[in-house]
């Protein structure tokens, strides 16, 4: 008797061991983010935090150039978007990118060797063209999400070609003719694991779509949303926390999720975030469709687009908040560019796209 | 020496085939034999079989059958019919109600018309195997405390598929067929509906709930603890109190001041289980339909606590503040 209970006990230990075996160490670091009791904290692994800082180091600055000299379309031609800057500013930003985003490849990524700089043979240099402005322009106009920190190449390249994290319009999982798709119920990396719309960004970071499901009166008004719709934006609200490397009560006081009230600040920022990514989504990186390789797209057809993965890459603030655009002065708002080239009127701010918020007063 | 005392029973209770009473005219309902497993005699009785099916047993077991078939193929096909791939999805994979946007009307098949089929196979078996219950336990003497209890956990099944979402007007507001899928249509139904547990009924549901363990766990372990005095024929002890009733009696009023009596520990037992689905039931019944946000209904009755702010400067809907300006 003695014996098969003491078998019992090291099977459930070992079995115990296994299931554990997936499981971070306790005890983790915990950062309390809201009153007592509300459960608000966040929790980080002590065993990976190394890991974090690591891979959120920001690189050495290039040695900043006086801000005196000829400028750059004055030397250059074809110089649309960066024209303003002297020669000197000019050439450290053109050394800057190729390190953020194509160290291997280097000048070639974007210029033909002998061609001239000023020909736009390459996808890649309209591409960079474009992500110049829309860097510039999140800096300039975006304070309520990037401010204090900024953005720069470097925050999504990482030394990449492409970021690491980008998505594109999600078609159907291969299905049988004439069943129906719900675009659900399938594991995808999008809704981070769950069964859960697995295309949450098309609603809502590249169209308007309203993010508020949650009764906003005690006892019912009128017509209500949908479960359905509570499940998209459960799913968007996921990527949020998969890509911040945050849970709900960053932004929330998970007792009452839509009230603005018990929020923390971040989710004022995070609500900014939304309507910045919407914007550079559709005003900057929309317009590259038309020219991308097929190799570039989705399989719609359409650019790869940012989420909020593209610049978090797993840290609630990217590069952990370090502001790399204080020494990139030249990012940091849109350039004055001469009229007449095609790049957005740089005068105005950004029209938001237009936003169907009516199920929230 | 055979001991009665362990976490599962060392005693084999096994006999030679016995098919049980007489039941007269029906005797050929009772089908499928007699078999013997001695790992079934660790848990339970040794004898496996017969069984009463009768025509509600065989119209449930059809019924249910159809309605596994068109939740399980709608899966498949959601996955091009690949095996592999329907193994490896299987807890992500579903066959969801309707859109909303085809209310009470029946939608074509692939667009919610298959989910309306498996709900009616389903239900209509879950029916005929609660009649099956009642009319088993009628012709065996019993009284219906079986059928009523199942009853409560059907009331609960309707109320999340039936009920409810025709009140609501739409078969959307019905829980999806699916592992994960039915999971995380829970959670959002709770964010929907501004958080399920400022819902009393829910809170009862979840105190009955835990309530049925608690109850489980101590009367289990106390009719084992006297089962050396007789106390496994606790039914007898109702009336007819021995040592073992006694002393499990006299353990309780020492630990807690308070005992229930052999008999009533059951009732405890059987009202806590039968309360778990009636009271969430009904907290599912009254969401959407009558409240809107549990969570503000129970700030408007004083339940929900207030906590200090988190900044000096209360946040504001960043939406109100653009649109006032």
């Amino acid at each position: 008797m003695k014996q098969a209970f003491s078998k019992v006990i090291t099977t459930a230990t070992l079995l115990g061991a296994v299931v554990l075996a997936a499981c971070e160490a306790p005890p983790p670091e915990s950062v309390q983010r809201g009153y007592r009791g509300t459960g608000m904290e966040a929790l980080y692994d002590p065993d990976q935090l190394d890991a974090l800082v690591a891979a959120n180091t920001v690189p050495d600055s290039l040695p900043a150039v006086p801000a005196v000299g000829p400028k750059a379309s004055d030397v250059y031609q074809n110089v649309q978007v960066l024209g303003d800057l002297t020669l000197g500013e000019f050439t450290r930003l053109m050394a800057a990118m190729t390190e953020w985003v194509s160290p291997e490849e280097g000048c070639n990524y974007c210029h033909v060797p002998g061609e001239g700089f000023e020909q736009d043979t390459l996808y890649t240099k309209k591409v960079a063209r474009v992500m110049i402005e829309m860097t510039q322009n999140a800096n300039q106009n975006w304070d309520s999400h990037v401010g204090g920190a900024g953005l720069t190449c470097y925050t999504c390249h990482r030394g990449n070609n492409i970021p690491d994290a980008t998505w594109t319009t999600a078609v159907a999982p291969a299905h049988a003719a004439r069943i129906g798709v719900t675009m659900q119920n399938i594991a995808s990396e999008n809704a981070v694991s769950t069964s859960l719309p697995m295309d949450p960004f098309s609603p809502y970071l590249l169209g308007a779509e309203s993010i508020r499901s949650a009764g906003t009166t005690a006892l019912p008004e009128g017509d209500g949303r949908s479960v359905k719709d509570t499940e998209s934006i459960y799913s968007l609200m996921m990527h949020f926390s998969d890509a911040l490397g945050v849970n709900c009560t960053h932004c929330h006081n998970s007792r009452a999720f839509n009230d603005w009230a018990q929020s923390s600040p971040a989710r004022e920022r995070a609500w900014h975030g939304i309507r910045m990514v919407r914007e550079m989504n559709n005003e900057y990186i929309e317009q590259t469709a038309d020219w991308l390789p097929a190799h570039r797209t989705g399989p719609l057809g359409d650019p790869l687009k940012v989420n909020c993965e593209t610049c978090h890459q797993g840290a609630y603030k990217p590069l952990l908040g370090a502001n790399m655009v204080a020494d990139y002065p030249n990012l940091a708002r849109l350039t004055q560019t001469e009229p007449a080239v095609e790049a957005p009127d740089s005068a105005a701010p950004m029209a938001a796209p237009a936003e169907e918020e009516n199920g929230a007063p | 020496m055979i001991e009665y005392q362990n976490i599962f029973t060392q005693v084999q209770v096994d006999a030679p085939d016995y098919p049980g009473v007489p039941i007269g005219d029906d005797e050929y309902n009772r089908v499928g034999g007699i078999g013997h497993s001695y790992w079934m005699g660790k848990l339970g009785d040794a004898q496996i079989g017969p069984i009463y099916l009768g025509p509600f047993g065989v119209m449930a077991l059809f019924m249910g059958f159809i309605a596994f078939e068109i939740i399980g193929l709608n899966m498949f096909a959601s996955v091009n019919w690949d095996p592999l791939e329907f193994i490896r999805q299987l807890p992500w994979l579903a066959l969801e109600p309707p859109p909303a946007k085809y209310g009470l009307s029946i939608p074509p098949l692939n667009d919610g018309g298959w989910w309306l089929m498996a709900g009616f196979f389903l239900t209509a078996a879950i029916l005929l195997w609660w009649w099956r219950t009642f009319t088993i336990s009628k012709r065996l003497g019993m009284s219906s405390y079986l059928a009523w209890a199942f009853a409560g956990a059907i009331w609960l099944y309707l109320v999340l598929g039936f009920i409810r979402p025709v009140l609501m007007g739409s078969w959307s507001e019905a829980v999806p067929f699916g592992l994960f899928p039915h999971l995380d249509w829970t959670a959002a139904f709770s964010l929907r509906y501004g958080n399920l547990f400022y819902n009393p009924f829910h809170m009862l549901s979840i105190a009955f709930l835990y309530g049925s363990a608690v109850l489980f766990a101590m009367h289990g372990a106390t009719i084992l603890a006297v089962s050396r005095y007789g106390g496994d024929r606790e039914i007898d002890q109702i009336t007819d109190r021995g040592t073992a009733a006694e002393r499990s009696m006299l353990f309780w009023r020492w630990c807690m001041g308070f005992n229930a009596s052999m008999e009533s520990i059951h009732r405890w037992a059987w009202w806590f289980a039968v309360l778990t689905v009636v009271t969430g039931g009904i907290g599912i019944l009254l969401t959407g339909t009558v409240v809107e946000n549990w969570y503000l209904w129970g700030v408007k009755h004083g339940i929900a606590p207030a906590y200090p702010a988190l900044e000096p400067t209360v946040l504001a809907d960043p939406q109100m503040m653009e649109a006032a300006q």
